[in-house]
């Protein structure tokens, strides 16, 4: 009787004892998490500290003791040859939301196409693509400023914008996303209502791989956001350079001049504020994608 | 990690420049040719990739008077940067400036790549008068061609913190044999403090010292060139230094690092060995010590015949895709030798002029930083005097980077004869590269 009544328990005990420890933070991975955290914020505490020192507080003051003087940095960073720092963020703004926006369109479009239409070399375009994906973009700089040189269009907006708006990487998520979100049959019923295949495109298929596209375009956004080899290849001209190549140049004033470490440093740190935001404002999209993805794909 | 950084995208430029020589084929340059008389009311734009600090300012004083020829400074990275973009326009056939603002060790590689047009047949070539002929010789390269107008030079002096020096009780080293006795007895004091460091990272200041002992690197005889790296000055030079080292009485650290910076400011470097363009890096990088030190003459090998070298300095050139070499050359003459513009160039950027007259009239008061020596000027102006000649060959690029490679070895080191061997190599990697671009050595 009492083994009968005992022999029910243990059941419920392991499942009670399961979900304790699944919920039950352990100390071990939770500290290498902290850790994982402190290695990544360190070097932004560190800008944020040095980007508030002096000229002369920068190299005399311990690393991390932050000071006072980082409104007197942004203000004469903007008055440095009168305000060209905004210029390139501007030119950032640029180069990354407008190559964002139109890399990830090309890249739904392209990725749809692959991954619900037939069409013969659809897997020799495929697998060219995937080529694709593991060429650095570094790598491509120098063939492009050939190719664009012949153009006439080095030194323009054009020489970093067209190079960043094909991506095989975007396409090739693209065209997992497509595959999982876009039902077969939901295009076959909107064809058969008379709908024509850019519009089932804009209208019906790109709604639907919409959390997909959130994570084509941040990973672009930050990848040209952060590039520095195209542009400093592509760029004569500094009045179009983007942020990267632009703190750059004022790090490498030539062995006669100083550096202008006060206005890279605050520069640095501005630079990575419509960043952050971004992340802020567009993270839930990508965690539900993320989990989408681990499901569906 | 600057410099690991910059030297890393410089190779990527230089690996382009190589890229496009191989496919340029048919693109062809040499458009200087085509530049016609042009008609002096014809509209002219030009562009100009310079670096110097604020050197739009000057140009646009021209602007204001010259409405027809409009000159736009893009401003540029630096030397290396801004030449290895050049050589990379040059070959791809198009997207290079007007005017370039190139380093006088730049030229030989600019003038081979075919990158530079000849102002000899301009009005730039009046100008011969204006500048020392160890400077005129640099932008001739010794030939009838004039591919270049000489805007600014570094003649090397010794920077010390005068208060310092008070406070020890030392006097100003005169002859090497003095440095290296004033160097001992600073590192005694304080075992953190140092007269100067061996800087493996900079190949011009090394390239200034062995020029003081009478080195010149490269000749050209005919069509061949001779190296001479390797040679007694040069030796001299690098075993100094390594001896120095080795005795741990100069620090072994590059320059241009925070470290360094900070050691400028907290007086752990008590003398920096640099050129007339100092004043603007010390007061950038150690304002805080503004009024504390005093320029003076380098140390000499030979206290009979003082010498000094030659640490930067840069010119004004006219590229071959220029289709407005005269009205470039226009520019480039009027920047560099119009009082006006070279008393701008003073004030606005901070360069010492080549221009002998300008600089006399321009450089009257010494600058803010060294306002405790009124005689700054004075002290720079008689090592100016003293600068001898140096030929630089077409691939200092090469020789520049096996500079760094070597003696960086050599300052960790700390070894006399790594130092000597640095040498040696140098030596051997210049004459193998010039050799195998297709170049005949003597």
């Amino acid at each position: 009787m009492t083994t009968t009544a005992i022999r029910p328990k243990p059941t419920p005990t392991t499942a009670a004892r399961a979900t304790e420890l699944r919920e039950r933070p352990s100390f071990l991975s939770t500290g290498i998490l902290i850790l994982g955290a402190l290695y990544c914020l360190f070097p932004v505490l560190w800008v944020l500290a040095a980007a508030s020192k002096s000229g002369t507080e920068l190299f005399s003051t311990f690393t991390l003791a932050p000071s006072t003087h980082l409104w007197d940095n942004i203000v004469e960073l903007t008055a440095y040859r009168d305000g060209l720092f905004w210029r390139w963020m501007l030119n950032t703004a640029l180069y990354a939301g407008v190559g964002a926006v139109v890399s990830t369109w090309m890249s739904a479009l392209s990725g749809y196409v692959l991954a619900k239409f037939d069409f013969p070399g659809k897997a020799g375009i495929f697998k060219v693509l995937l080529m694709g994906v593991l060429v650095p973009g570094v790598i491509l700089a120098i063939p492009q400023y050939l190719m664009l040189a012949q153009a006439g269009l080095t030194n323009t907006y054009w020489s970093v914008l067209l190079p960043q708006i094909i991506s095989p990487y975007g396409i090739y998520l693209a065209r997992i996303y497509a595959a999982a979100s876009v039902p077969g049959d939901v295009i076959e019923a909107a064809r058969t209502e008379g709908a024509r295949e850019m519009y089932i495109f804009n209208r019906i298929a790109m709604p639907m791989m919409l959390p997909g596209l959130v994570t084509i375009f941040l990973f672009q956004f930050v990848a040209i956001w952060n590039n520095f080899m195209l542009p400093y290849i592509m760029l004569g001209d500094d009045h179009l350079f983007p942020i990267t190549v632009g703190l750059n140049g004022l790090l490498n004033q030539g062995a006669s001049a100083p550096a202008l470490y006060t206005l890279v440093l605050a520069g640095a740190l501005l630079s990575i504020v419509p960043l952050v935001i971004m992340f802020l404002l567009l993270q839930r999209y990508w965690r539900v994608d993320l989990a989408a993805g681990a499901v569906k794909a | 990690m600057r410099k690991s950084f910059r030297a890393g995208a410089v190779a990527m430029l230089a690996a382009a420049a190589m890229l496009t020589a191989g496919c340029s084929g048919g693109a062809g340059t040499g458009s200087a040719a085509e530049s016609a008389a042009s008609d002096p009311n014809q509209k002219v734009e030009l562009t100009y990739w310079a670096w110097a600090p604020n050197l739009d300012k000057v140009v646009d004083l021209w602007n204001q008077k010259n409405p027809n020829i409009h000159v736009t400074v893009n401003k540029q990275d630096g030397g290396d940067p801004a030449v290895t973009k050049l050589l990379t326009a040059v070959k791809a056939g198009s997207g290079a400036p007007d005017l370039i603002q190139a380093e006088y060790q730049k030229i030989p590689t600019l003038v081979a790549a075919d990158a530079l047009a000849d102002l000899s047949k301009t009005s730039a070539n009046d100008t011969k008068s204006h500048f020392p002929d160890g400077v005129w010789n640099s932008v001739t390269l010794g030939g009838e061609a004039l591919y270049s107008v000489p805007q600014d030079t570094g003649p090397m002096v010794f920077y010390y913190r005068a208060d310092v020096f008070d406070k020890l009780g030392l006097s100003v080293p005169k002859t090497w044999d003095e440095y290296a006795e004033t160097a001992k007895a600073v590192h005694a004091t304080d075992p953190e403090a140092y007269l100067g460091t061996f800087s493996s990272n900079d190949a011009g200041w090394f390239t200034g010292m062995a020029q003081q002992a009478g080195a010149s690197w490269w000749g050209i005889d005919g069509d061949a060139w001779s190296v001479k790296v390797d040679e007694d000055p040069t030796q001299k030079v690098a075993g100094y230094w390594g001896g120095l080292v080795q005795d741990g009485v100069i620090d072994n650290k590059p320059m241009y690092t925070p470290e360094w910076n900070t050691a400028l400011n907290t007086g752990k470097q008590v003398g920096w060995l640099s050129a007339a363009w100092g004043p603007g890096v010390l007061a950038g990088n150690a304002g805080a010590t503004a009024g504390q030190w005093k320029a003076a003459p380098m140390p000499q090998w030979d206290a009979a015949n003082p010498a000094t070298g030659n640490w930067g300095g840069s010119s004004t050139a006219v590229t071959s895709q220029s289709k407005n070499v005269d009205a470039a050359a226009k520019f480039a003459t009027w920047l560099n030798t119009d009082a006006e513009a070279v008393k701008a160039l003073v004030t606005e950027t901070g360069i010492y002029p080549a221009d002998s007259a300008g600089a006399e009239s321009a450089l009257t008061t010494a600058p803010e930083f060294f306002s405790n020596q009124p005689d700054f000027y004075k002290v720079v102006g008689e090592a100016a005097q003293n600068v001898g000649s140096f030929t630089y060959g077409p691939n200092v690029n090469v020789t520049f980077n096996a500079y760094n490679d070597q003696f960086a070895k050599a300052a960790q080191s700390k070894q006399k004869s790594a130092f000597l061997d640095a040498v040696k190599s140098m030596q051997q990697v210049t004459v193998d590269d010039l050799k195998k671009t297709g170049f005949t050595v003597k």
